[in-house]
């Protein structure tokens, strides 16, 4: 009985060890950031390489900003928006970002996978790129 | 009275945390974060291994299940496998029934004294506070794997798309936030207003719950107020994922907040009640089998007793017992 205790104690603390420490050893101790590439004609062709704000806000809340350019184009009928330093975008999905970012794939995507996240807008929305294929 | 002052400290504390965490942020600290996580998690791993370990130490000389049923005994009484198991596949089963749906909480009774006279009724709001607080924690904790997974887990993934389906709101809510909060809120207002629970709950149970809580209220605000760069969070985590831990980079103060609750959280855990995490595989009432009867349990630390039986005694004392006229068994 003794020794069966002690069995069955260790076998779930490995259980729970090799668990826990998923992380460290499913990766096997390798990661890559993802490389954003910019190279593409439409930001090649601007003379100020700046995206609708500066990229550090960018980062962060394009996803806010996005969200809040929908309801302002499709709720409240305003579809021009002013950045910060008074240059003026459509407040498109299609029409702007993607403009400039034609690369999804190797824009938006890169940097999405790498979180995890699925945004479902182009459930609905197109991507230029992908329709002249 | 002292138990409201337990409440407030432990709101102190969380504060106190939060500016520190913030003051960390602020300094040129952030150094700290290539070696808090190790220091957090190397205590929680050995803190959880050694309680384990003592628990296990613990001598069990008997079987002691806390029978809710009727035990196996006669062929023809019915007996309870499940609440009283006789054998290693009740226990599994009723052990799986506790971990997963917390059974021994569904069985919660409430007295209420009605024309003077006790009524018991069934009380189910633990249990289904309990439950959702639990099974949310785990959606939130097994989300976090996309930070720490490179690829990123198609489970995880999938998870994160079914707890956000109702897609409120860029980024979308998931559901899971909002369940732990409910659930949370649930369970600090108990502690809070029931008379009977306040006068039992302790700093360290107000402390805990409000620890978890300043956890998912950080992360919300991260999400959905004050979004930070993620991809900058993911490379600081895959960092310390794979031993070459990373300054995070600008961080915000309410990521270095929720890093520091998390950090105090499992480093804290395996000394804490929340030590039930694991204590619930070892409790001896519900992982034991009943079978105290059919088998023979000797106590093994036992000191041997010298015993004189009468036979021993009868042989001794036959001649003068015989002499005396007293009655003997063996002539
Ligand atoms: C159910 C389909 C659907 C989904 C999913 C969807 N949209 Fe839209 N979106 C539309 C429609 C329809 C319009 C209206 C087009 C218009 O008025 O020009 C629109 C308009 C917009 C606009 C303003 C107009 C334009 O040309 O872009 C923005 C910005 C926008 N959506 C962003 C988003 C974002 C960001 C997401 C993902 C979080 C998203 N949408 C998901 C259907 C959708
Ligand atoms: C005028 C062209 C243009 C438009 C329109 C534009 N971008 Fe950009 N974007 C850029 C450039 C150029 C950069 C690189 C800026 C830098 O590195 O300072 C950039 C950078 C970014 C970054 C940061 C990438 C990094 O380095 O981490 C994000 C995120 C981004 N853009 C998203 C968007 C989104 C979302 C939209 C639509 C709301 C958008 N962009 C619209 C040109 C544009
Ligand atoms: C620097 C990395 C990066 C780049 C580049 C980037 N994103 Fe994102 N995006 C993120 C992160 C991080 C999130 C937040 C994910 C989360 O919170 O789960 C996000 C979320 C979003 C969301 C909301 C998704 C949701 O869960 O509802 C939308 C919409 C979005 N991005 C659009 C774009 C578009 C369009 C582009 C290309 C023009 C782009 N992003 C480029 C990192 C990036």
């Amino acid at each position: 009985m003794k020794q069966h205790k002690w069995g069955l104690i260790l076998l779930g603390l490995a259980i729970f060890a090799i668990a826990v420490t998923f992380p460290f050893w499913y990766g096997k101790g390798k990661t890559a950031p993802p490389v954003l590439s910019l190279e593409t004609p439409e930001i090649a062709g601007l003379a100020d390489k700046k995206c609708v704000e500066d990229a550090v806000f960018m980062r962060a809340n394009h996803m806010k900003m996005l969200q809040a350019w929908r309801d302002e184009a499709v709720r409240e009928g305003k579809r021009v928006y002013t950045a910060n330093d008074g240059r003026t975008f459509e407040k498109s999905l299609t029409g702007s970002c993607l403009q400039c970012h034609s690369n999804k794939e190797h824009f938006c995507d890169r940097c999405h996978h790498y979180v995890g996240a699925a945004p479902s807008c182009f459930d609905c929305h197109i991507v230029p790129a992908e329709v002249k294929k | 009275m002292k138990q409201s002052v337990n409440i407030l400290l432990s709101f102190i504390a969380i504060l106190a945390i939060a500016l520190a965490a913030a003051a960390a942020g602020r300094a040129d600290a952030p150094g700290w974060f290539r070696i808090l996580p190790y220091a957090a998690f190397g205590l929680f791993l050995a803190g959880f291994v050694y309680r384990v370990i003592r628990w296990a130490k613990a001598p069990v000389p008997f079987r002691i299940p806390a029978t809710c049923g009727q035990g196996k005994s006669l062929p023809w009484i019915k007996s309870n496998p499940l609440d009283n198991p006789a054998g290693p596949l009740g226990a599994i089963g009723r052990m799986a029934a506790e971990i997963f749906l917390f059974r021994s909480l569904f069985r919660n009774s409430q007295t209420e004294i009605v024309d003077g006279r006790p009524v018991y009724g069934s009380a189910k709001w633990l249990w289904f506070f309990g439950l959702m607080f639990h099974g949310s924690l785990l959606v939130v904790v097994l989300r976090h794997l996309r930070f720490f997974t490179e690829p990123v887990l198609p489970a995880v993934t999938g998870l994160s798309a079914l707890d956000g389906f109702l897609e409120i709101g860029v980024p979308a809510l998931y559901l899971s936030d909002a369940t732990l909060l409910a659930g949370l809120a649930f369970l600090f207002l108990r502690r809070a207003v029931l008379p009977q629970v306040r006068y039992i709950s302790l700093f360290a149970d107000y402390f805990a719950l409000l620890l978890i809580a300043a956890v998912a209220a950080t992360g919300l605000l991260m999400r959905h107020f004050f979004p930070v760069d993620l991809n900058a969070v993911k490379t600081m985590a895959m960092g310390w994922a794979t031993f070459a831990p990373v300054a995070p980079k600008d961080g915000s103060v309410i990521l270095y907040m929720h890093l520091c609750f998390v950090f105090i959280l499992i480093a804290w855990l395996p000394f804490s009640k929340l030590m039930h995490l694991g204590g619930i595989f070892m409790s001896p009432t519900r992982n034991m089998i009943n079978n105290n009867r059919s088998l023979r349990h000797i106590n093994p630390w036992n000191t041997p007793v010298k015993v004189h039986t009468y036979k021993e005694y009868e042989d001794e004392f036959r001649d003068k017992m015989k002499a005396a006229g007293l009655p003997v068994e063996k002539e």
